[in-house]
């Protein structure tokens, strides 16, 4: 009895410990990005921090054409993805029938799988060289390429949250709209996607999130060219994001240098992002679900 | 044809739109799935001819451009386990907390925004992280370790989400009698709700270890070698993976012959896709043997 109470006390004490330890992980990630990230602006002077030359040669470290590098890229995905994720996801929850979803679903789990070196890889191959003829540009490895790619791992994360949302529309929302007249295409736009749209916005911005974090698909095809790009053409030059750089230029860097330490200093940047985009996405989804309630009850 | 009044327009038009927008739909899903399947099919048809039993099972020679490619999968392989043996005990308990014991409080909203947070981190800022903790402060160096701490925690939000999930799908009657009949709170957890939920806590585990097997930014800098000559003896070691390896040879090796890109790609996503396609049929079985 003895022995048995003890062995209880330990193990609440281990889940206990293990529950809270999300908490301490966030906390080492932010303290070694801001230990190592921080020293940057003792470094490098703030003004050519946020300089507009990115030429670690010759210690110019303007984080401006990575910044606008990846905003490029992730809109980019984003007026691919949001069409075709959203309309999948529509299609999925309202018009197609069982086995057509048994499908559709599979497939789109496997997009959640590929690897995203894989899309990379073919999009080294495949998709530049396509790019590079069928738009008669001087090379493909281009923001577009990115962007395209991009959409691509974006979408899986916007059709499942996405998907949820509708699904959680009480069906007598749906109900009422038929039995007043409407068609199944009025209820859709009238009805649900209105009641969805916290759900669905916030599928958007989990979607963002994951697209701006994405690393290796965009190294691969995005030409790699730290320039602030200008202009409507801006798609499609090279171009180089903030987690490329990170990734294809820390293996050369001599640890504590100033290179360094601004690239730890761009890895805070992103942590900052993604923390805005999910505390933002998550309040939102929090909110939907209250007003929901509101009205149900 | 002009309506009638203003607020109802004839139904003969508002079919046909209806029409047109579920077709608009079918279009959208179908050109959101065509580039998956293209994508599998493309890769099977030219990764094929470069799978061999050297290829799989022999060292990469004369710079990579030929040989096989077993120290990439050997080195995934142990990764993918590395990632298991940190994340899954943690991860589990984690939902375990988060399903069984946690109260609705300010500390566990708290964890919940870290969970969330954790999941929504950029896979290259978790090399960061563990470069900075893992390699340097605790001085692992590039190793198997390193990279697979880091991507244990990268992995931990998806196991921790999934195991909660199932844990609240068993129904509360089943603790009530357990509880009833004098078990304790972890009695009732280990020997019920366990092993009634054990198949959705395995898919999620499943999913999130093949998320990590794929994943290339976080070993980067924390667990990579470009080549080596011979497997690695100890967690201490550094590895090759295959993700990395594709990197590298689609990038980084002039003349790399095109056939090997290819199966390598090839046996990633088998890998990826065959750990993918356990989960499937885990849920599917449990979802057929549920009697709740």
């Amino acid at each position: 009895m003895q022995r048995s109470q003890v062995t209880e006390t330990i193990i609440t004490l281990l889940i206990r410990i293990s529950g809270y330890s999300s908490i301490l992980f966030v906390s080492m990630i932010l303290f070694f990005l801001l230990r190592e990230g921080l020293p940057a602006l003792g470094d490098v002077n703030i003004g050519s921090l946020f300089g507009t030359r990115w030429y670690p040669i010759e210690s110019l470290y303007g984080i401006w054409p990575l910044l606008s590098g990846s905003l490029i890229v992730t809109l980019g995905a984003m007026l691919i993805s949001l069409p075709l994720g959203v309309g999948t996801a529509v299609y999925i929850a309202e018009v197609a029938p069982p086995w057509i979803n048994n499908l559709l679903k599979p497939l789109i789990e496997i997009l959640a799988g590929l690897p995203s070196v894989v899309l990379g890889f073919l999009g080294i191959q495949v998709l530049a060289p396509f790019l590079r003829t069928f738009l008669n540009l001087p090379t493909g490895l281009t923001a577009f390429g990115g962007a395209v790619l991009l959409a691509m791992i974006a979408i899986p994360t916007i059709v499942s949250i996405a998907e949820d949302a509708l699904n959680t529309v009480p069906s007598g929302y749906r109900q009422a709209a038929l039995a007043l007249g409407a068609t199944r295409w009025q209820v859709i736009w009238g009805v649900t996607l209105p009641a969805a749209r916290s759900g669905v916005l916030t599928a958007v911005m989990l979607g963002v999130g994951r697209a701006i974090g994405e690393t290796m698909a965009v190294m691969m095809v995005t030409g790699n060219a730290p320039v602030l790009p200008t202009g409507l053409n801006a798609l499609f030059v090279p171009v180089r994001t903030m987690t490329a750089t990170i990734a294809s230029e820390m293996g050369e860097v001599a640890n504590g240098s100033p290179h360094y330490h601004v690239l730890f200093f761009i890895g805070m940047v992103l942590f900052f992002i993604s923390l805005m985009v999910n505390i933002a996405a998550s309040s939102l989804s929090l909110q939907g679900r209250k007003r929901a309630e509101r009205v149900l009850s | 044809m002009k309506s009638a009044g203003f607020s109802t327009p004839p139904r003969i038009s508002s079919k046909l739109t209806e029409q047109l927008g579920f077709n608009l739909l079918r279009l959208i899903a179908l050109l959101t799935v065509l580039p998956i399947v293209g994508v599998i099919v493309y890769i099977l048809v030219r990764g094929l001819p470069a799978i061999s039993l050297e290829f799989l099972t022999g060292f990469p020679r004369e710079g990579m451009r030929a040989g096989g490619i077993l120290p990439a999968i050997i080195g995934t392989f142990y990764l993918t386990l590395g990632t298991a043996v940190v994340s899954v005990p943690l991860g589990v308990a984690a939902g375990i907390y988060m399903a069984e014991y946690a109260s609705d409080n300010r500390w566990t909203r708290l964890i919940r925004i870290a969970i969330i947070n954790l999941a929504g981190i950029p896979s290259v800022v978790y090399g960061l992280f563990g470069l900075g903790l893992f390699v340097l402060f605790l001085r692992f160096g590039t190793s198997i370790l390193a990279s697979s701490l880091t991507l244990g925690i990268m992995t931990l939000p998806v196991i921790i989400s999934t195991t909660e999930e199932a844990l609240r799908s068993v129904p509360n009657s089943f603790r009530v009698v357990s509880i009833s009949l004098g078990a304790t709170r972890w009695q009732t957890i280990w020997r019920i709700v366990l092993p009634q939920s054990l198949p959705g806590i395995l898919t999620g585990v499943i999913l999130g270890l093949e998320r990590a097997a794929g994943e290339t930014a976080p070993i980067l800098f924390t667990g990579v070698a470009f080549f080596l000559p011979r497997l690695p003896n100890s967690a201490f070691d550094a590895t090759m993976a295959l993700p990395y390896h594709i990197f590298v040879i689609s990038t980084q090796v002039p003349g790399m012959p095109v056939e090997i890109q290819y199966g390598t790609v090839l046996v990633l996503l088998v890998f990826v896709l065959g750990m993918n396609l356990i989960a499937t049929l885990i849920r599917q079985r449990a979802r057929a043997r549920r009697q709740w």
